[in-house]
Parts: C-alpha cells; sequence; structure tokens
C-alpha cells in the first residue's frame, strides 16, 4: 500500500470515526445518567437524515435550512420518546427499560419501514461537499474534511455546555448522584430532557452526515451505525463523552483499516466491531477512561 | 398429590393433546395445520429462552445464533448429497457434510448438541459480565454468528443460504419436540436446579453466599437453553424450507423477546401459551398487511404495519403490564385439585 | 480438645480499595463455641471484614484461616462449601421465593446429583430432595417459621424476614456464622426475642457465632467477647463489662472530649 492509499483510507477512517463519534456521544450521556442503553439512538440518527431529506426535497428548503430545522425536530423527538417510553420505566428494572428501549427502536424502524417505505432513497450532497480535492498525492472528497471539522465544532460546543453551564452542571451531578441532585432542588427530568436534546441532536447531525458520505438513506440505516457507535461508547468508557470521542474516532479508523489491509476479509467488516467489543469487556470492561461501579455488599 | 398421580395426569394431558393435533391435521385446512405447527416450533424456542432470561434472570440477546448453528447443522444433514452438490456451487461444501444424509430425528439432535456447544463458548467469556453489559456482548455474539455464516461460504453457501430443505417438521414433531421442552424446563426448574438459578436471579450474591456456584449455574441454564434453540432452529428449517443468514438476525430474538414478556418472563407456561398466541396473532395480523376488500370499501395493506403493531405492544407491555399474563407463576395441577395451597413459584 | 480449635484466625490483614483503606492490620482469633462480638462506630470496616471472611473481597494484605486451612482468597460458593455461612446488613433474600424455598437453595450445594437426574426424576435425586425437605421443614419448625413455609419471602414481616435469613444461612451446615445487625430495625421487644434466638441456635446447632451489631443492649447481653473497631483498625477487645469502660471505645462512639468543647 503506497502512502498516498494509506493517507486515503485513514482519512476515511477519520471521517467515519466522527460519524461513530457524533451518535456515540448521545449514547454515553443517556446511560451515564440514566444507565440506560437507549438501543432507540441508532434510530433517531435515521431519522434526522429524513427529516433533512423531507426538508429539501417536499418543503423545498435549501439544504442548511432544512439540515438546522432536521436536528431540531429531530431533538424534540428524542425528547418525546424519553416522556413518552422511558420516564414511565424509570423506576422499573433496568431489564425493563432495556426492552422497552428494544421496542422504541423496533418501533421506529418498521415505521419509518411504512411511512417511508423501504426502497433506499438518494440523498442530495449539496456541492461544497462533493468537491474533488488532491492534497500532495492523496486524493478525497471535501466532505472528509467537513465532517471531522462539524464534528470538532459540535464536540466543543458540547464540551462548552457541559463543563462551563449551570444545566451543564446539573447533568454532571444527576449522572453522578440523581437523588442526591433531586434533593438539591434540581428539576431531574429537566435536565433529562435536555440530556436526550443535546444527544438526539448530535444523533440527527450524525445522521445528516452519514447521509452526506454514503448518500442513501434507508429506514434501517441506523441500526449498524448506532450499534457500532454503543461499542465505541463502551470502548471509550461508558458515560464519559471524551471516551465516547476517542472510542468512535479510533473504532472508524480501525474499521477502515481493517478492510484495506486485508481486503479478503471485509465481508467480516460488521464483526470487527464486536469482536473488538468483546475484547474490551473481557480485559478491560470500565473501556478507556471509564469508572468502575462496584456493588454494594 | 403425589408424584405417580402427577405423572399419569401428565400422561393423560399430553394424549389428550396429541388426540387433538390428530384432529387438526385430520380435519383443518393445510395453513392452519402449518400455524399450529409453528406454534409448537415457537414453544421451544420461547420456553428455552425463558430458562435464561426469565427463570435464571440473565438478559441474553443472542439465541439466533444457536438457533442458526442448529438449523444449518440439521439441514446439512439431512439434505440429499445430490442437492448439496448442485447448491454449493460457488465453493464447494466441506466434508463431512458433503457426503453424509441422514435422518431428521438424529439431525436434529445434531443440530441442538451445535446449539448448545456454541452457547458453551459464548458463555465463558459473557458470563463473566451482568445486566447491560451481558446483554450486549451476547448480542454482539449473535451479530457474529450472522456475519460468520454469510461469509463460511464452503459451510453455509453464505448469502445464497439453503433451499429445498426437506419438510420434515409436520405437527407431531414440533409439538413432539415443544411437549418435550416444555416438561423438561418445568421439572428442571422445579428441581433443586431451578430454585438455585431463580436464586441466582433473585440475588446473585446472596445466593453464591449460600454456596451456590453463579458460574456454573448460569453456564448449565445457557447451554441447555442453546440446545433447545438449536433443536427449535433445525425445526424451523425443515419447516420453512429455506434458511440464509439474514433469517437469524436479531429480529428474531426480538420475537422471542415480546413472547416471553408476554407470556410473564419467569413461567413457562407463560411463554408456552405466548408462544401459540404470538404465531395466531401473527397470522391474523398479516391481514393488515395485505389489502382487506369489504365490499364497497377497500383498505390498501400496508406492509410492515405488523412489526410496528408488536414494537408497540412490547413497549406497552413493559410500561403497563411488566408481568405479562403468567406473571411468574405456573399452571400446575395442585391448582386445579387443590384449592388449599397458594401458588408460590 | 475441640473447645480450644481455633475456628477462624484473621492474620494481619488490610483491605485497601484505591486509595483508602477500609481495614488495616487487623487481627483475631475465635474459638469453637464462642459467641463474639464486633462493634464499631460506622464505617469501621467491620461488615469489609466479613466481605474478607466469606471471599467476597480479597485481602489486599495478610492471611485468614478457617480450622486451620488457609481460605484467603477463595470463592464465596467455596467457602460456604467448607463451613461458614452468614447473613447481610441489608437482608438479601431471595424475596420473591416461598419461605421453603430460600431454605431449600441453601441446601442445594450439597445436592449430589447431575442436572440430569434431577430433570429426569432419577430415584437418586428425588431420595435426596425428598431429605432436603424433610430437612428443611425441620429447620424451619425449629426457628419457628413452618407455618410460613409457603408464604413469599417478601411479604414477611420484617422480624421474620431477619430470622428466616438466619435459618438459610443455617441449612448450609456451617461451623462459623457471621451474623450482621441482625437487630437492625427492631423494637425492644423484636430485640429480646432475638437475643434468645441467637443463644438457642447457638446451642442447637452447635455453631461458633460472630455477630456485628449496633444495639448495646445485644451485644453486652449475649456476646462473650467484643472486639472494637475503628477506622479500620481494631482498638480494644475483652468482655462486656471491660469494653464499656474502656476509654478509647468511648471516645471512638462519642468524639473526644476537647473536639467536643471546639
Amino acid at each position: 500500500m503506497s502512502f498516498g492509499e494509506f493517507m486515503q483510507q485513514l482519512v476515511n477512517g477519520i471521517s467515519l470515526g466522527s460519524l461513530y463519534a457524533l451518535v456515540a456521544i448521545g449514547y454515553t450521556m443517556v446511560y451515564g445518567i440514566l444507565r440506560l442503553i437507549n438501543f432507540a439512538h441508532g434510530d433517531i440518527m435515521m431519522l434526522g437524515a429524513y427529516f433533512a431529506f423531507f426538508g429539501y426535497a417536499v418543503f423545498v428548503l435549501p439544504w442548511w435550512l432544512s439540515f438546522i430545522i432536521a436536528i431540531v425536530i429531530t431533538s424534540l423527538v428524542g425528547v418525546l420518546i424519553d416522556k413518552v417510553a422511558y420516564k414511565p420505566v424509570r423506576k422499573a428494572p433496568r431489564i425493563s427499560a432495556l426492552m422497552t428501549a428494544i421496542g422504541v427502536s423496533f418501533f421506529l424502524e418498521n415505521f419509518g419501514l411504512v411511512v417511508f417505505g423501504g426502497v433506499p432513497r438518494g440523498f442530495h450532497r449539496p456541492e461544497m461537499f462533493g468537491k474533488l480535492i488532491t492534497i500532495g498525492g492523496v486524493r478525497f472528497v471535501s466532505y472528509s474534511i467537513y465532517i471531522p471539522l462539524f464534528t470538532a465544532i459540535f464536540l466543543m460546543l458540547l464540551l462548552f455546555l457541559v463543563y462551563k453551564t449551570k444545566i451543564g452542571m446539573a447533568m454532571r451531578a444527576v449522572s453522578k448522584d440523581m437523588e442526591t441532585t433531586r434533593l438539591m432542588g434540581i428539576d431531574v427530568d429537566f435536565v433529562i430532557s435536555v440530556t436526550f436534546a443535546v444527544g438526539s441532536a448530535l444523533a440527527a447531525a450524525g445522521g445528516i452526515m452519514w447521509a452526506i458520505k454514503f448518500p442513501q438513506i434507508n429506514p434501517l440505516m441506523g441500526i449498524m451505525p448506532g450499534l457500532k457507535a454503543f461499542i465505541a461508547a463502551v470502548f471509550g468508557g461508558i458515560g464519559d463523552i471524551t471516551g465516547a470521542m476517542l472510542g468512535g474516532f479510533i473504532l472508524g479508523v480501525i474499521e477502515i483499516m481493517t478492510v484495506a489491509f486485508f481486503p479478503d476479509f471485509a465481508g467480516y467488516r460488521d464483526a470487527i466491531a464486536f469482536s473488538l467489543l468483546i475484547i474490551i469487556l473481557l480485559f478491560k470492561p470500565t473501556g478507556l477512561m471509564g469508572e468502575k461501579i462496584e456493588e454494594k455488599v | 398429590m403425589n408424584r405417580k398421580t402427577r405423572f399419569l395426569l401428565n400422561v393423560l394431558l399430553v394424549a389428550g393433546l396429541f388426540f387433538l393435533l390428530y384432529l387438526a391435521k385430520h380435519y383443518l385446512n393445510s395453513y392452519m395445520v402449518r400455524i399450529i405447527t409453528l406454534g409448537g416450533v415457537y414453544v421451544v424456542l420461547a420456553v428455552s429462552y425463558n430458562l435464561v432470561n426469565g427463570i435464571t434472570g440473565q438478559f441474553s440477546l443472542g439465541p439466533n445464533a444457536f438457533m442458526a448453528v442448529g438449523a444449518y447443522t440439521a439441514s446439512l444433514l439431512t439434505l440429499s448429497v445430490a442437492s448439496k452438490q448442485q447448491m454449493f456451487f460457488i465453493e464447494p461444501l466441506i466434508w463431512p457434510f458433503n457426503s453424509v444424509q441422514i435422518h431428521f430425528f438424529p439431525a436434529t439432535l445434531l443440530g441442538g448438541v451445535a446449539g448448545g456447544l456454541t452457547a458453551y463458548l459464548v458463555g465463558i467469556p459473557s458470563f463473566r459480565l451482568r445486566g447491560d453489559y451481558l446483554a450486549i456482548v451476547t448480542l454482539g455474539f449473535g451479530e457474529i454468528v450472522r456475519v460468520i455464516a454469510n461469509n463460511v461460504i464452503f459451510l453455509t453457501n453464505g448469502a445464497l443460504g439453503l433451499k429445498d430443505i426437506p419438510n420434515y417438521t409436520n405437527i407431531y414433531w414440533a409439538w413432539g419436540w415443544a411437549v418435550f421442552t416444555f416438561f423438561f424446563v418445568r421439572k428442571l426448574t422445579d428441581s433443586s436446579y431451578g430454585r438455585a438459578f431463580k436464586a441466582i436471579r433473585e440475588d446473585e450474591i446472596a445466593a453464591e453466599a449460600m454456596g451456590i456456584n453463579p458460574f456454573k449455574h448460569k453456564m448449565l441454564s445457557f447451554v441447555i437453553s442453546g440446545f433447545f434453540a438449536g433443536v427449535g432452529g433445525a425445526l424451523l428449517a425443515h419447516l420453512i424450507t429455506t434458511i440464509s443468514p439474514v433469517l437469524f438476525s436479531f429480529f428474531i430474538t426480538f420475537n422471542l423477546l415480546i413472547i416471553i414478556v408476554l407470556g410473564g418472563l419467569g413461567s413457562s407456561t407463560g411463554a408456552a401459551i405466548a408462544a401459540v398466541l404470538f404465531a395466531v396473532i401473527s397470522e391474523l395480523l398479516r391481514a393488515i398487511e395485505s389489502p382487506m376488500n369489504l365490499g364497497f370499501i377497500h383498505i390498501p395493506g400496508i406492509p410492515g404495519m405488523r412489526m410496528v403493531v408488536f414494537a408497540i405492544l412490547l413497549v406497552v407491555f413493559m410500561i403497563f403490564w411488566p408481568r405479562g399474563i403468567m406473571g411468574r407463576k405456573e399452571l400446575t395441577w395442585d391448582l386445579f385439585f387443590n384449592r388449599k395451597r397458594g401458588g408460590v413459584s | 480438645m475441640s473447645s480450644t480449635d481455633v475456628v477462624l484466625k484473621l492474620d494481619h490483614i488490610t483491605m485497601r480499595f484505591g486509595g483508602v483503606v477500609a481495614v488495616s492490620d487487623f487481627e483475631m482469633e475465635i474459638k469453637e463455641g464462642e459467641l463474639v462480638g464486633l462493634i464499631g462506630p460506622n464505617g469501621a470496616g467491620k461488615t469489609t471484614i466479613f466481605n474478607m471472611v466469606t471471599g467476597v473481597y480479597t485481602p489486599t494484605e495478610g492471611r485468614i484461616y478457617f480450622y486451620g486451612e488457609d481460605i484467603t482468597g477463595r470463592k464465596p460458593y467455596q467457602i460456604t462449601a467448607m463451613g461458614i455461612a452468614r447473613t447481610f446488613q441489608n437482608i438479601r433474600l431471595f424475596k420473591d421465593l416461598s419461605v421453603m424455598d430460600n431454605v431449600l437453595a441453601a441446601s442445594h450445594f450439597r445436592l449430589n446429583s447431575n442436572i440430569f437426574a434431577a430433570a429426569f426424576g432419577f430415584p437418586s435425586y428425588i431420595r435426596q430432595d425428598d431429605e432436603m425437605k424433610e430437612e428443611a421443614l425441620r429447620l424451619l419448625d425449629s426457628v419457628g417459621l413452618v407455618e410460613y413455609m409457603n408464604f413469599v419471602a417478601g411479604g414477611l414481616p420484617y422480624g421474620q424476614q431477619r430470622r428466616l435469613e438466619i435459618a438459610r444461612a443455617l441449612a448450609t451446615h456451617p461451623r462459623l456464622l457471621l451474623l450482621d445487625e441482625p437487630a437492625a430495625g427492631m423494637n425492644p421487644h423484636e430485640t429480646e426475642e432475638l437475643m434468645g434466638f441467637i443463644q438457642g441456635i447457638r446451642k442447637k446447632f452447635n455453631v461458633t457465632i460472630l455477630l456485628i451489631e449496633h444495639d448495646m443492649k445485644v451485644v453486652m447481653g449475649i456476646c462473650e467477647r467484643i472486639r472494637v473497631m475503628d477506622h479500620g483498625i481494631a482498638i480494644a477487645e475483652g468482655e462486656p463489662k471491660d469494653i464499656q469502660n474502656n476509654p478509647r471505645v468511648i471516645e471512638a462512639y462519642l468524639g473526644k472530649e476537647d473536639e467536643e468543647d471546639a
């Protein structure tokens, strides 16, 4: 493999990794606060892409506006899902909540199939994202730069939110100890809603950018990326935002690189992520950055 | 009520059941017989899945893997050498499968053994984890098995899958296995081992403090469940006669999950009832998916609506009725004949 | 001579969790047949000691001997099989199971029958199962719970739950019984009953008892010997009357005099 090819694949891996990172953050934020694996998160990503699609295809909005509106609407859908499906099982055993999440996920996927149809739709890639660029013999498409760039911007905004604002502090408090935070007079339900809103917004952004990179959308498009993003979150240490970011990037790069170096194993691509997951969980279940949660005896 | 009486009652019950099946086979149309047969297969799958999730309290999301292994193993053994040669045109099938053909029953048994073995391999690393992590890891293994099935063309024929599998699963085989699975799991649950499983479910730390080896018992439960999942997979393959990796995706796990939640996590009776209900309702709901012509009103079909309904059902159940039909209770002869005893599981 | 057999020997055990030292260089010996109390303010490390003895934690340093055998680092179920049983601070019954099943579950490890024999109902299994059930009935009878045998454990009144937890531990045929705050949450009348109950089972089941307790009436009333801990270290040992007047013990519970003034 030449250096040029290597760089190309690396760039590829980084842009894929950015997408995983964006979705992984939403998973990790919700898990950090509710200890719930929001199975439906990958499907939220799908909704983001579809809402954007309908924005410019049906309502004929300029692409940037439809993207923004899609992110906002998806964010609200995320909050709605929490209120309708997750809140009632907040006090129930963890397995109930997990099953509810699986149910919501299936609902979104199949409802998507019914409403949007199973036939994949072509997603319009705005011109600025489709320009071919050559730097030092390495050829790539402009989205490969924009995706990590936007991801970085979103992440910085997020870190600002979580570490420099009052609501962010509330979010961190709730993830450490929900009951005590509630006793301190903080509206925990509101904090949870904000968490879902932010996580879903990021997932929607991820979904839109995914559709820019792979310009075909279908209602089941969120399943694999969703699972892989979750694996990335666990890899980085579930509950830790920086960990989710790192995990996403690393997973994206590993996935692309493995297939690049071992093209014969391309069919096993999806299994790479799962194998990675199993290995991490066995050797360092707390992930790269995670903390151990001991059960009190 | 002593053991002998209970045994006799059970024998009568099973005899009665088979008599009903005989009547069904001879008087109902083949479509309905097929649904009843499918119901029997679901009973095998659901009751064994419930052993791990409901009775031992371990959240596994990977039964699809063991079903797949069982289905492929059994099918590769019952298909004729000639059909296999024809089917495996991209890459020839490896030995010994390419040169053997055996009877359905031993093939099904071997499918079960293969399922159990796979469960053993999956269980060893997986049961180091608990709760959410166990769920995700078993899900991961389920996916890995599917991906492998798609790629080891010399064994599974890859994405093309296997077709023209002989249609050996009739109503008697399906329900014969269903009865065996049900009674085996029930007797196991009522035994000392069953108490150990439930103790682990209730409080693993306390169970261990009372001398129960948690890993060993989780593995026992898991491997037995894997065996029956393999059997169920084999039965399914010989009912629908075509299998491919896509069939054994998380989707089928999701269906089993709905069934055991609906029936009551922890009740084999509930799982069995729900399995049959699921097979029936699933078919009835197909009606929504195809167009309906009610005279002057023509309602267009909505494909995919069935799963939407099931998904909504699962969520609604978890919120309003998490105990399901039977909760953790079983139907016992004592309940019918002896009002004094309370129904404690 | 069995009356001087050392049942449990804690040899300079230390427990560190990351930077926190929960127990430091602790030692203790318990002789057969004794009823010993382990007391100290909250957070002193008493339950941690229990957890180390029963294998839930492996001591960072030091060794634990049971009847002379080194049990350090063994798994909890192995230690139970050797003859040490315990109850928990926050009752950990199998809530959804019946009283009878709670006790039977604790007999399972003594079953000498594989899973197929159990599932298919082989005579060898049935015989053992019947024996286990008879024994469980006798046990429940001797602790006064037999009329509740089919009740769901989680539905029992608090006092009965505590009793059931002790009965369950006894079903493992222990030679050493560790009771973690058995009197917690009880009113004076229940506490009286419990004291008699504990002394009774010591005699009836021929078992050595180590007891963690905050209720001083219980401690002073039934313990023959008391060990006092504070902040992970042993600070005193002796008979009840000596401990009551020990200034270090008083200080541990009430704080130093000049601290109070300040």
